[in-house]
């Protein structure tokens, strides 16, 4: 099993303002090997917000995002490989089939032998369906695509948005199961969620942005 | 195993090739607005070639930049629409040289075409056979011209309601330069004489521009996915 | 140290204060200036051998030319500081200056159009100083329109400033090519809205004018800034207590 050097991901202090709502005031939190935190909030709380602060593609007004000891924006390449982002959107080409977008998008941070692709689409469950166009999948279909391609990663942080939407029973449940695996491989992950599932054998520690 | 730069390059430009063969008929649409519009000419002023070939240079250039302005909207709106620009620049490569690849990918899908069809167009517009060869010559370096300025300016209007309208007024003054020695190449070739002058000045104009250009996009990226 | 003096002056409160201050520093002398290069200009100076009367446009077409060229290097600086450093005042004078470089280049263009019509008998040429203008022209309409449809005006000031610097880098290679074109066609060969070759007597009130035309420009770009402060930071509270005050 997969081991991870996971350094820690630390903000410190972050003001963002949208416009002109103050979205994130002054949010601390501290994530480190091993734990899974949960950002929940209801609508416009800013957890999305938060989220693509971390991930790098906001900039914070004020305050910072650490990664270990330096400032994610201080080698932002080599922060944006260890990380793996699941954005509220799929991110799936309508038009390709679930092989051929995991092997451009996925493929794009790693060379993936098609053996690789293969057994991820059979861990979420989409087998039978992977030489269709994304179009012709459920929403929940391409809500488990969108995790394949974040188990294949193979990355010490996640920062996944929602990803408990459109799933079914089984399919939460199998989210959960894999964010627990993925703390336990020494990894973390940061998850936004209105409300979210237990996971096994872990306690998730909760930000509340309200 | 982490994927170079370079091969990651080479990835996106066939995934995008191959996206643009998916909707050939959006591929399509620029190389018909490049004839429909040339035929205006000779509708709008006269049939006699002897006239339409002293426009010629101007039409040709004029209608190609047009319709590969047309072409440009493609370049980043889906992949901005469905989420996968993002994850391309949370991939861990220099986003402005997977910029470069989705420009050349675009060209070789929008512009190419256009290029290969230039000395059709070209013969209906009266240009005699020793021209054609420096009109396909200019249209292949402008049209790279324009895909390197018009990335910069679909960059910016990402996701802009009226982003097509735009997106014209922002690029057409930057390739005013091109149209200028681009239609006189094709102008000097008309009248046999040799047109190495301006081409050259087309040639260097796109190596300066493909060279800034995609640090520019990548800026106009980065702010747009905010 | 400097840069915190730099800092200070980038603070909205403090840019506003001084802004305030400055602008009479900029305008009263500007419109002495301007007294004083019209009268020279228009009155004092003797006519020009080749061109009569009509060459005392010039002392309001080549300000207005320059002063278009001039605040567009200046919004595009502007616009470059805010974007590497994140400077949103930098942002705010970049916004504030635009309209105005606007302004100067349209009427660089009505009056280069009203020189036109004595000395040619056209109210418009296809010169090479003209047609550069006009290209200018739209470049500032390309800023002001991708300012417009921003909502986000954080946004709206990234993506200007990214098109600023890209049409800054543009513009010699426009103005060559403008240039050339322009020299290929013998008929435009007669227009030169240049500067006829100019006596001491008509240069001063030239010179008068265009640094008239620059306070002028730094006077109402300090006012439009406070305007931009006061929108940018309308719910800021150090404003309700500069307002109150």
């Amino acid at each position: 099993m997969q081991v991870h050097n996971f350094p820690g991901l630390f903000c410190d202090g972050v003001q963002l303002w949208r416009g002109d709502r103050h979205v994130l005031r002054g949010v601390s939190c501290a994530l480190r090997a091993g734990e899974v935190l949960h950002v929940a909030g209801g609508n416009g709380a800013g957890k999305t917000t938060l989220l693509r602060v971390c991930a790098g593609l906001l900039t914070p007004e004020q305050g910072s995002v650490r990664w270990g000891s330096a400032p994610i924006a201080a080698d932002r390449d080599a922060y944006v490989r260890a990380m793996t982002f699941l954005a509220h959107s799929d991110g799936l080409k309508a038009e390709f089939s679930a092989r051929e977008n995991l092997a451009y998008d996925a493929g794009l941070k790693q060379a993936l032998a098609s053996g690789a692709i293969d057994s991820a689409i059979a861990r979420v469950g989409l087998g039978a369906a992977g030489d269709l166009p994304a179009r012709a999948l459920s929403a929940g279909q391409r809500r488990r695509l969108a995790l394949a391609r974040v188990l294949l990663a193979g990355a010490a942080l996640w920062i996944l948005d929602e990803p408990f939407t459109n799933l079914d029973a089984a399919g939460v449940e199998f989210v959960a199961e894999a964010i627990a695996v993925q703390a336990e491989a020494g990894g973390a992950v940061l998850f936004a969620a209105h409300q979210a599932p237990a996971i096994p054998r872990r306690a998730a520690q909760r930000l509340d942005l309200a | 195993m982490p994927r170079s730069t370079a091969s990651a390059m080479l990835l996106v430009y066939r995934r995008d090739l191959l996206i643009a063969f998916r909707h050939w008929d959006q591929v399509a649409q620029p190389v018909v607005f490049f004839a429909m519009v040339t035929t205006l000419f000779p509708l709008a002023i006269s049939p006699e070639l002897g006239e339409l070939r002293a426009i010629a240079g101007g039409v040709l250039w004029v209608a190609a930049l047009l319709a590969a302005l047309l072409g440009l909207e493609f370049l980043f709106r889906s992949d901005h629409a469905d989420g996968t620009l993002e994850q391309m620049l949370l991939s861990g490569h220099p986003a402005a040289l997977l910029a470069l690849a989705k420009g050349a990918a675009h060209w070789s899908a929008c512009g190419l075409p256009l290029v290969l069809v230039s000395p059709l167009l070209a013969m209906s517009l009266g240009v005699p056979a020793q021209a054609l060869c420096t009109v396909a010559l200019s249209l292949l370096l402008g049209t790279g011209i324009l895909s390197a300025l018009g990335a910069i300016g679909a960059a910016l209007t990402l996701g802009l309601r009226r982003g097509s309208t735009l997106l014209s007024l922002l690029v057409l003054p930057l390739v005013m330069p091109a149209l200028i020695f681009g239609a006189r190449a094709v102008d000097l070739a008309i009248h046999g004489e040799p047109a190495t002058g301006p081409l050259l000045l087309l040639a260097a104009m796109l190596i300066f521009v493909v060279t800034l250009a995609p640090l520019a996009v990548a800026a106009a990226l980065r702010i747009s996915v905010e | 140290m400097a840069w915190t003096w730099l800092h200070k002056l980038a603070s909205p409160p403090h840019a506003y204060r001084i802004a305030g201050r400055l602008a009479p520093w900029f305008g009263w002398p500007a419109g002495i200036l301007l007294v004083a290069g019209l009268y020279g200009g228009l009155v004092l100076a003797p006519p020009d051998y080749q061109q009569g009367e009509g060459f005392r446009i010039l002392y309001v077409h080549a300000p207005s030319a320059w002063m278009s060229m001039l605040v567009y290097g200046t919004m595009a600086t502007a616009a470059a500081i805010g974007l590497v450093w994140r400077i949103k005042l930098a942002h705010a004078v970049a916004a504030a200056s635009a309209p105005i470089g606007a302004w100067f280049t349209f009427a660089a263009l009505a009056t280069g159009s009203l020189w036109g019509k004595p000395m040619w008998g056209t109210w418009w040429v296809w010169d090479a100083r003209l047609t550069s203008e006009l290209v200018l022209l739209f470049l500032y309409f390309g800023y002001l329109a991708l300012r417009a449809s921003i909502d986000d005006r954080e946004r709206a000031d990234r993506a200007s400033a990214v098109l600023a610097v890209v049409g800054v880098v543009n513009l010699p290679i426009i103005h060559y090519s403008v240039n050339w074109w322009n020299t290929l066609h013998q008929a435009s060969t007669l227009t030169k809205l240049g500067k006829p070759s100019i006596a001491g007597e008509m240069l001063w009130p030239l010179l008068a004018m265009i640094l008239a035309f620059t306070l002028y420009y730094g006077a109402v770009m300090l006012v439009r800034l406070r305007a931009e402060i006061l929108c940018r930071e309308r719910d800021a509270s150090w404003l309700r207590g500069e307002l109150a005050s």
